[in-house]
């Protein structure tokens, strides 16, 4: 029951074949019972979540239920939560019960879901293993040797390891994506815009997005259709009609052409996720779609320039965090710069204090144009990569990551192999656009996710492409034992 | 050794708004501390900033006043900086694409000319908060109600040569702002903050000297005094062989002296760069026009017209029009006595100095328009005199209302019987027959003699031109 | 671009982080090794692109003047480490 589907468990809550209590309580039971080994959740919210279904369950009684309704959910801890820490996998928010909810929070609990906790993340989602976390790294279900990805690492794990239905998480650089393909998962990362980030504690504003961890492509967009939409208090979430996410789900596939880049496909890619993304293409060939090569050719600047980008934006986004109003101060400041260094020196992880120095010296007199507007050129260069390539294809496959999941410490401690690992899921946020791994196929017992990307706003296509692809194989029903 | 100020001046002007620039909380003054910051002001993490539109009015309307360029596409930056005041650790403002571009503004000088003074821009920017200082166990104490209050920062180009011009500069853009209503405009509450960029070089040079920014001058009496010390400094720094120190000063007022913000002497380098959580504000011409259809009559084009409407002089007409309170409040008496001369004389005469004294502005005035309107409609129609308006504006000064009424009830009202002041006129003439004597023998002078007899004898009732008439028949007819 | 250690204490300052002696050089080899990793970008002419500084081009959308804010100082200050009369208490602040 619990590794279902959210249709699956929406039609069991409608048929009353489970209450929402019951699966809620059953959920909690497999969270206390596996979570300590895991530590995907760092945050559990039992008393809240049984009221929480017993609401639901009046809400189902009553005939006003929607699909989510009564289905169990685990937050990344990086949405504000009212009432409920919300410490971001960070000791400086170690103390931070939030006074708000974050929008996506707020239309979750209104679609009547279930949260029962908050889930580990990479300090301030600054991964790719989930290995920052303050709380400690968040073992992978399919191995517990090796890491979940990140840097939503605990909703992934959380969901692979069916400690909730379904889950969100945050995509700054692939951190949805990437653990989607490490756990198995099938992972959206919406067009910038399309989700609101009222409550989403920043990491780089302009490239942040929310989506949803889920098992299947249709749970995905059940949930798009709970969280997407304009929200007044993000002025940067785009204003449009609503749209029904689940409409396109079952269209065919034919006349559907899929661009290949050249630059995924070489010589560095690991031959057997090549193949088994060759497989993938086969299937697709087969459900009706034509493939041509595109080309991305900036694409290999993607790294450099995010990492001057993201660490900019997240050097002021962070300066908020100075002892003085919530979170984190050094014990006995000696004066006011000893109250801030202490403060941010002991609050902050060593990767989160390395990205702040290196954005803060891109920003810094005389580096200024040589980084940060360097950077934002080079942006516009993969953005405009896409748009060409999208003149030929409505979509783009290509791998989520290099390898399948690697083992806790294998790259902790080199940076730059790290920041490697996002070379396929940056692009997509630098240019703003939708992307979405879903299982491909699997690799030594371990799951690998190929990812989709389309142009702007193209979600709807995106998820009928993984329905499609999910109807007819079975990668993405496969469930760790644990 | 000659030498010549430069001065350019800084000055953040809080808009008066209902809300904050970024947020939905109130802006009222003097509110118990932090409880006009909201979640967004505390800069609470995942918090976003949406921008007030009325502040894009306001800002739109100030630039369209002094004929300054609209940015059609301004962009928000963000200003790295640590200080407590300031809650995100960035302040909200715009470096390169500010809402108002170059514009200027005339102002008048002491010998009566104009000069025209450069607009360098115009930005859109967040307030700080305040630090308390009172003793917390050695602690200071943060207030952020203020924090996030939209500021209009307005720079000028260094055209200004002596404190004199800078304090003119300055009561312009007072004027202006008040009649756009985009501001309070106190100084003493902070609504209007000055901080001035000085430096002085040898008379006749190029290059500016090295300068230094006086900043926390909150009243218009502060920035010439301030200025004032700040150039003597400089020059007798410089002609004891010295060198001025580009750096930030601070104004004590109760000292009368600028001196070093030693805190702020590390170089700062402010990091700016686009704020990533707001778009650029696009404006078209449509909403450029919109705004200038709301533009209120400025000063200078006010001014214009009280010269060519109501024949003022052109000081007069400065004068009452600088401040638009006093403007509507002199248009008011107009408007009730029809007579601008005389009305124009009251108000800056009487009225001013009334004001002054008291150290009251124009809408705190004890006397209304209506009153002072109602009373020189009594000089006009021979009601009274203008010396006992005198007495009545001094009973309306001291809290009486009705005109009327304190005609009536002091027996002000002139006499104007021909009958009643032909008596009176025989009777001094009866009275002093030596200086009747001196002025049909030539004397002219001792005409005022018998005036002044005969006023004293009516109490000053008698209507001065049918007495100064019958008065002069009479002298000449015997 | 390699930065040494003086470099690497005034980010730190800048960035109000405290970075201790035992930890330095391995702070500047690392954000050395990320800077080198980023000066890849410095062999692309970039002269004829202009900076993207947002994935979408439009423009802001406004609100309405209205206070919608009501007084909630006291749940606020509730997390905070140091509050005295509704104020937030540092270390004194010199001017």
């Amino acid at each position: 029951m619990l590794s279902k589907t959210v249709a699956e468990l929406a039609g069991a809550l409608t048929r009353k074949e489970v209450s929402a209590r019951e699966l809620t309580q059953a959920y909690l039971d497999r969270i206390h019972q596996l979570n300590p080994a895991l530590n995907a959740y760092v945050t559990i919210t039992a008393e809240q979540a049984l009221a929480q279904a017993d609401a639901a369950d009046a809400r189902r009684a009553q005939g006003n239920a929607g699909p989510l309704t009564g289905i169990p959910i685990a937050h990344k801890d990086i949405f504000c939560t009212r009432g409920v820490l919300t410490a971001c996998g960070s000791h400086m928010l170690h103390n931070f019960i939030a006074p708000y909810d974050a929008c996506v929070v707020e239309r979750l609990e209104q679609a009547g879901a279930v949260m029962l906790g908050k889930t580990n993340m990479d300090e301030f989602a600054m991964g790719s293993s989930n290995e920052t976390s303050w709380f400690g790294p968040v073992r992978n279900p399919w191995d517990q040797a090796r890491v979940p990805g990140g840097s939503s690492g605990g909703s992934a794990a959380a969901v692979a390891a069916s400690l909730c239905a379904m889950a969100t998480g945050t995509d700054t650089g692939g951190s949805i994506r990437q653990p989607a393909s490490f756990c198995g998962l099938t992972g959206l990362k919406p067009t910038y815009g399309r989700v609101s980030r009222w409550g989403m504690i920043a990491f780089a504003s302009s490239l942040d997005q929310a989506g949803p961890l889920t098992r299947s492509a249709e749970d995905a967009a059940l949930m798009m259709n709970a969280i997407a939409g304009t929200d007044q208090r993000d002025s940067t979430c785009l204003e449009l009609p609503f749209e029904d996410f689940t409409a396109q789900l079952n269209q065919p596939l034919n006349g559907l052409r899929i661009g290949l880049p050249r630059e995924h496909f070489t010589k560095d890619l690991n031959p057997a996720v090549q193949a088994i993304l060759q497989e993938a293409i086969r299937q697709l060939e087969i459900l009706g779609a034509t493939f041509k090569e595109v080309t991305l050719p900036n694409n290999y600047l993607s790294v450099p320039a995010y990492y001057v980008i993201a660490p900019a934006e997240a050097s002021a986004n962070l300066s908020r965090f100075d002892g003085v109003r919530f979170g984190y101060r050094c014990a006995n400041p000696a004066n006011l710069d000893d109250l801030y260094k202490r403060s941010r020196g002991e609050g902050f992880g060593d990767e989160v204090k390395r990205r702040i120095m290196v954005g803060t010296y891109a920003l810094s007199a005389g580096y200024y144009d040589a980084y940060y507007i360097k950077a934002q050129k080079i942006r516009r260069l993969i953005k405009q990569d896409f748009d060409l390539a999208f003149n030929d294809v409505d979509l783009i496959l290509g791998p989520t990551s290099p390898h399948t999941a690697f083992k806790l410490g294998e790259k902790v401690s080199d940076p730059v192999t790290m920041y490697l690992e996002d070379i396929y899921t940056i692009a997509v946020n630098l240019a703003g656009l939708p992307g979405m791994s879903l299982p491909a196929g699997m690799l030594n017992g371990l799951p690998i996710g190929m990812q989709l990307v389309g142009p702007s706003l193209s979600e709807s296509r995106l998820l009928n492409v993984a329905h499609q692809f999910q109807k007819s194989t079975d990668w993405h029903t496969q469930r760790p034992e644990v | 050794m000659s030498w010549e100020t430069v001065i350019g001046l800084e000055v953040h002007v809080q808009l008066a708004t209902n809300s904050k620039l970024f947020s939905g909380s109130a802006t009222a003054f003097g509110a118990e501390p932090n409880t006009q910051a909201s979640i967004y002001d505390l800069a609470l993490p995942g918090t976003l900033p949406v921008m007030n539109e009325e502040v894009l009015r306001m800002a739109v309307s100030f630039g369209l006043a002094v004929d300054a360029e609209i940015g059609k596409r301004s962009v928000f930056d963000r200003k790295n900086y640590f200080y407590p005041d300031l809650p995100k650790g960035y302040q909200i403002t715009q470096l390169e694409f500010p809402t108002v571009g170059r514009g200027s503004l005339k102002i008048q000088l002491e010998d009566g000319s104009e000069k025209t003074i450069g607009i360098t821009r115009a930005h859109i920017e967040e307030d700080a908060g305040k630090s308390l200082h009172e003793d917390f166990q050695g602690m200071s104490g943060i207030d952020l109600n203020r924090a996030g209050t939209p500021l209009l920062e307005i720079v000028s180009d260094p055209d200004l040569r002596n404190a004199k011009e800078a304090v003119a500069y300055l009561k312009k853009l007072h004027s202006i702002i008040l009649y756009l209503g985009i501001s309070d405009g106190n100084m003493s509450q902070g609504s209007m903050r000055c901080d001035a960029n000085v430096s002085v070089r040898k008379k006749g040079a190029t290059e500016f000297g090295t300068r230094t920014e006086i900043k926390n001058v909150n009243s218009f009496k502060f920035v010439e005094k301030a200025i004032n010390y700040e150039v003597q400094r400089q020059i007798e720094l410089i002609e004891d062989g010295g060198r001025v120190v580009q750096e930030t000063r601070l104004y004590d007022s109760d000292k009368d002296e600028t001196r070093s913000m030693r805190s702020k002497e590390v170089a700062n380098d402010y990091r700016y760069f686009p704020e990533p959580d707001l778009l650029p504000v696009i404006i078209d011409e449509e909403y450029i026009a919109a705004v200038r259809a709301t533009l209120p009559e400025l000063p200078a084009a006010r001014c214009a017209r009280f010269v060519s409407e109501y024949a003022l002089s052109i000081y007069d007409a400065d004068v009452l029009t600088s401040d638009r309170a006093m403007a509507d409040f002199f248009e008011a008496v107009v408007t009730l006595c029809g007579d601008a001369k005389l009305s124009a004389n009251w108000v800056t005469v009487d009225l001013l100095g009334l004001l002054n004294r008291s150290d009251l502005s124009i809408s705190e005035s004890p006397i209304k328009p209506e009153q002072l309107g109602t009373m020189i409609a009594r000089i006009k129609d021979n009601t009274i005199s203008g010396k006992l308006a005198k007495t009545v504006f001094e009973a309306l000064a001291d809290g009486e209302t009705d005109v009327d009424q304190i005609i009536e009830s002091r027996g002000l009202k002139q006499v104007t019987d021909s009958g009643a002041i032909e008596k009176l006129v025989d009777d001094v003439i009866a009275a002093n027959p030596d200086q009747v004597a001196q002025y049909r023998a030539g004397k002219d002078a001792v005409f005022g003699f018998f005036v002044g007899q005969a006023m004293k004898i009516s109490k000053g009732k008698a209507n001065p031109a049918q007495l100064n008439e019958l008065l002069r028949n009479k002298l000449k007819a015997d | 671009m390699a930065l040494d250690k003086n470099d690497v204490e005034k980010i730190a300052h800048l960035a109000r982080l405290q970075i201790n002696d035992t930890d330095i050089t391995e702070v500047t080899q690392r954000i050395s090794n990320i800077l080198g990793m980023i000066d890849q970008m410095q062999s692309v002419d970039t002269s004829a692109v202009s900076a993207m500084a947002h994935p979408f081009d439009a423009g802001q959308r406004l609100r309405a003047d209205q206070v919608t804010e009501r007084n909630q100082r006291d749940y606020y200050q509730s997390i905070a480490s140091a509050t005295q009369d509704g104020l937030y208490l540092v270390p004194r602040v010199i001017e």
